[in-house]
């Protein structure tokens, strides 16, 4: 793979996004390449959970656009901004807890297959083997066979945030989004995670992952931005992130 | 997807389906020992039971707490009662149309309502159903025919009868090919569309389609950045609903041909809402049995005066029995309301799940109490997991 | 012209009653979050809280007259009220002031109403959704209304107000008009005035007691008013208690205007929902402000001009304008940016 701007798959083009007086995110420009695994660090209250909110379409810029694989996305409605492959893993984790856990991971499948909406309400359920076996392999994959059949809001923190990231992978997103996949997770499944996260860069999906914990940014990420007060400070590859003075200064000084 | 997709049933369902159609069909010999085995009362059985189950697949589905469905049964009956004065005592195109413009009714109703959410949802549905209320009691007069409601007449058009039928001489009953619907076979008559009705509602819960309903009511966020457009799911089950009161209302008119617009006032809506939650919001049978429950009771609470009760509590002393009398006096005949009234109240505060989660917590406790937290955390179990 | 200040005044009445109302509903849905749907009962209520007073003031001694018979032969029955018995001519003004009275009696039961009912029922709500309170709430209504509906029966019950402001007022002479053109009954001023007053009172309480101040802060946020170690939840049961008091007297005034019956409180509710939602769920002003907005609306609905206009329109002019507000502008008239938006 070449890093050529051909390959750029995300443009964040020139994003402000000011609440009240208050600038949450000023000349965000950002370039993710098809493929590559892009980690945005920063310290609390850098504007790094409101970046992704803005390309996910749960905030409008209020200046700028982001274009997706050649579409603006600006302006979109949540639910088509992930039709056109956009899926993302929320901080706190966003399942169905009254759901089955089986039945979490076969639902986003649903919607990659059917579109935003199907007309399906006299087939069953029972028939969809395709999709069933898949959301099963899934599962095994991540370690929650057994618990198939339980209401996914009985799982532990750590359980859900790993169904959500299945729930994710099961469309085979263009662009997989992660807010913090790891926070609150022990120590081993944090690793189980990061191998998850090994394995899909092999299939070649492109990722942005907000991170607080070093060790995880560093085992996956081929490039980093750090965004300080709602500005890009620094980007580039890990090596020359850390070895960058400004950065040290403003963030990793502070938390190494 | 294809036709006999439409007929695949797991196991499990079909035998839900074969208890339930055999329950139904038996209630003229069930309910004997009960006292409540004659006809005008199994058409309420069977009538209410459409209702609620219609209104299961919304509330019970997506969580949208509609205020306003009486609205839907009114224009269900008087679409019914219209249909007979203008072409044909034969029910099916009396329901056929019942259905229908319920359904429209619905889909303008849902498109605005279903924009927002939460309790603004309910009010909305409640200002819509206050509205077409007030219209059908004052400008809609010439529709509705007002206070008096809407009655056949002898110089009705009826235009289809009259080209096969000679006319005769009093108010006609409708018949389905011949056969009155009035007592049994009216009953059974509205048995089978319980029965239909119950049997798509099945596959509704079954279906993807019911996940997605399901999924709406879990985590409205999950669903639009999982990539689904909740609005035309919620709107489908909103209008699926609306016709399965629709059809209710037009199954009143075909067993009493009469339509009046206290049918949709919203203490009506309120009494749908309660038949839903008292047999288990979300569950299959649930509203079915809450249905029958609060139909049973009101026949028997209001029948009951004082004479009855003295019989009742003549075994005690005077004066302790005057206070008996009094006190139950109270809960019975008029005073059924009060009754309803309150167990409203107590069902939504200590069994929120309604009769079938009682069940559930009961069985809990028989099998076992040991494996009580397992069972809670495991998901409902009934129909919606896709099984084996 | 003129009929249009007719029908500006012949809605503040109404509007005033839908103001009261909908300050109660707001407050309860402000500090406690929860959907009242049994306010309307208290409102009816209060309104037999009049109809009690009325009755207990002119209950009877009845003496039989041996000397004089009936037509029937039956001795003539002579019926004395038992005040007037007792006090001559301040009993027969008691009875002939039932009405106003009333808010005495009317405070005292509908605070111990408000706090049983809060205390009993509503405060195991506050954590559950929507849905359940609105429904526990409409059960408890219901349940109020039909043990109204036991003792005092089905009809309704006509209440005099008192003699000497029964009858209405030219207020077209009074503006230098001629007279007959603008005639408005005495009580419905009165009740214009009186709902003012209490709005006046309720905002002047939240606005310079300590108390009303809490309640406020909590109503703004209610979790930080928490963290300073304020026990705000005995002070929410009293606010219970107010908006209930408040709608209690309301329904005591409006007793004249329309004779109350059981299902008064439910005819009420529906409308005022109407007025919270258009005022703006959580805006105590937005609650007045569209009381008296849509009372004055309804009001020109309802001349016959606009009805040969649009007929009908009088029966549905309120819930078409709450479908309106909440489509074009969900928050409300009032109502705060993000408070039940979604």
């Amino acid at each position: 793979m070449t890093t050529s701007t051909e390959n750029v798959v995300l443009h964040v083009a020139d994003v402000h996004k000011t609440f009240g007086g208050l600038h949450a995110l000023s000349d965000i420009d950002l370039q993710i390449e098809e493929g590559k695994t892009h980690a945005i660090i920063g310290p609390n209250g850098a504007g790094k959970s409101t970046l992704l909110n803005v390309v996910v379409g749960r905030l409008a810029p209020t200046r700028g656009a982001v274009v997706f694989d050649g579409k603006v996305l600006t302006g979109k409605q949540p639910h088509e901004i992930n039709q056109v492959g956009v899926a993302r893993v929320f901080q706190t984790p966003e399942i169905f807890p009254d759901l089955s856990v089986l039945q979490n991971v076969m639902a986003p499948a649903f919607a990659k297959r059917d579109g935003s909406f199907k007309l399906n309400f006299l087939s069953s359920l029972d028939d969809e083997h395709q999709i069933r076996k898949e959301a099963e392999e899934m599962l095994e994959d991540i370690g929650l066979s057994e618990q198939k059949l339980m209401k996914a809001g009985s799982l532990s923190r750590g359980d859900k945030r790993r169904m959500e990231l299945a729930m994710c992978l099961m469309q085979h997103p263009k662009l997989l989004l992660l807010d913090e996949p790891t926070a609150g997770m022990s120590r081993h499944d944090t690793n189980t995670t990061i191998e998850l996260l090994k394995k899909i860069k092999e299939r070649g999906m492109t990722k942005v992952i907000i991170e607080h914990d070093m060790h995880v940014v560093f085992s996956l990420a081929d490039k980093i931005s750090v965004l300080a007060g709602g500005r890009i400070i620094a980007e580039g590859t890990p090596e020359e992130v850390r070895n960058n003075p400004k950065v040290q200064e403003a963030y990793l000084g502070g938390a190494h | 997807m294809n036709f006999q997709g439409i007929f695949s049933m797991s196991r499990k369902d079909l035998t839900t389906l074969v208890i339930f159609s055999i329950v139904v069909l038996a209630l003229p010999i069930w309910l004997q020992p009960f006292g409540a085995a004659y006809p005008d009362l199994m058409q309420k059985f069977a009538i209410f039971g459409i209702l609620a189950i219609g209104f299961n697949i919304l509330f019970g589905l997506t969580g949208y707490l509609s205020f306003g469905h009486a609205a839907f049964l009114g224009v269900g009956s008087y679409t019914a009662v219209w249909t007979f004065k203008l072409f044909s005592m034969n029910p099916i195109p009396a329901l056929i149309f019942a259905v229908i413009l319920s359904g429209l009714f619905a889909l303008l109703i849902g498109y605005v309502s279903l924009r927002r959410s939460g309790i603004y949802f309910s009010i909305l549905t409640l200002a819509f159903a206050q509205m077409s209320y007030n219209l059908a009691y004052s400008v809609l007069t010439p529709i509705t025919n007002g206070e008096t409601g809407l009655q056949l007449e002898a110089g009705d058009p009826r235009v289809l009868d009259s080209m096969f039928v000679a006319e005769e001489a009093g108010l006609p009953v409708s018949n389905f090919f011949g056969i009155e619907m009035s007592g049994i076979p009216g009953f059974y008559f509205c048995a089978i569309f319980l029965i239909l009705g119950f049997f798509i509602t099945q596959r509704i819960f079954a279906s993807p389609f019911g996940m997605m309903l399901r999924g709406i009511k879990s985590n409205q966020t999950r669903m639009n950045y999982t990539g689904f457009n909740t609005r035309p799911y919620t709107l489908t089950a909103f209008v699926i609903s609306g016709m399965y009161a629709g059809l209710a209302g037009g199954l009143m008119a075909v067993t009493d041909p009469l339509a009046g617009a206290e049918r949709m006032q919203w203490t009506a809506s309120g009494e749908i809402v309660l038949m839903t939650i008292l047999g288990g919001v979300g569950t299959l049978v649930g509203p079915v049995i809450g249905a029958w429950l609060i139909k049973y009771f009101e026949n028997i609470f209001s029948s009951f005066n004082e004479s009855v009760l003295h019989n009742l509590f003549g075994f005690l002393p005077d004066g302790v029995e005057g206070f008996v009398v009094e006190l139950t006096s109270m809960f019975v005949g008029e005073g059924w309301h009060l009754t309803l009234g309150l167990v409203f109240v107590l069902v939504v505060t200590f069994l929120p799940g309604g009769m079938m989660e009682g069940y559930r917590r009961i069985t809990t406790l028989f099998t076992g109490g040991g494996g009580d937290g397992d069972k809670k955390a495991k998901a409902d179990d009934t129909q919606t997991q896709p099984a084996e | 012209m003129d009929a249009i200040f007719l029908q500006f005044l012949n809605g503040l009445d109404k509007g005033g009653a839908y103001a009261l109302i909908a300050l109660g509903l707001t407050l309860v849905f402000g500090t406690l979050g929860v959907v009242n749907f049994a306010h309307g009962a208290l409102f009816m209520l209060g309104a037999f809280c009049a109809v009690t007073l009325r009755k207990i003031l002119t209950m009877q001694k009845v003496v039989l007259d041996e000397e004089n018979l009936t037509a029937w032969g039956t001795p003539t029955e002579i019926r004395t009220t038992y005040v007037e018995t007792w006090f001559g001519d301040f009993g027969t003004q008691l009875v002939n002031y039932s009405v106003p009275l009333a808010i005495l009696l009317a405070i005292p039961v509908m605070l111990v109403v408000g706090v049983v009912m809060e205390r009993g029922l509503i405060k195991h709500f506050y954590r559950r959704p929507h849905a359940e309170q609105i429904l526990v709430t409409f059960g408890l209504a219901i349940v109020l209304q039909e043990i109204i509906k036991h003792y005092f029966g089905a009809n309704p019950i006509p209440q005099p107000m008192p003699s000497n402001l029964a009858g209405a007022a030219d207020i077209g002479v009074m503006m230098g008009m001629d007279p007959n053109i603008i005639v408005y009954p005495w009580w419905r001023l009165v009740y214009f005035a009186f709902s003012v007053i209490v709005i006046g009172a309720v905002f002047a309480f939240l606005q310079f007691t300590t108390f009303g101040m809490v309640v406020r802060a909590g109503m703004a946020d209610r979790e930080t008013v928490g963290l300073i170690g304020i026990d705000i939840d005995k002070r929410f049961t009293a606010m219970f208690g107010l908006a209930a008091v408040v709608a209690g007297v309301a329904g005591v005034m409006y007793t004249p205007l329309l004779p109350p019956d059981y299902h008064l409180g439910m005819d009420f509710l529906v409308l005022t929902f109407v007025v919270v939602v258009v005022g703006g769920m959580g805006s105590l002003p937005g609650a007045v402000l569209a009381g008296f907005m849509l009372g004055i609306l309804q009001s020109f609905a309802s001349m016959t001009e606009i009805k040969a206009i649009i007929p009908g329109i009088d029966q549905i002019i309120i819930y078409l304008v709450a479908v309106i507000i909440l489509l074009v502008r969900p928050r409300g008239l009032l109502g705060r940016k993000g408070v039940m938006e979604s």
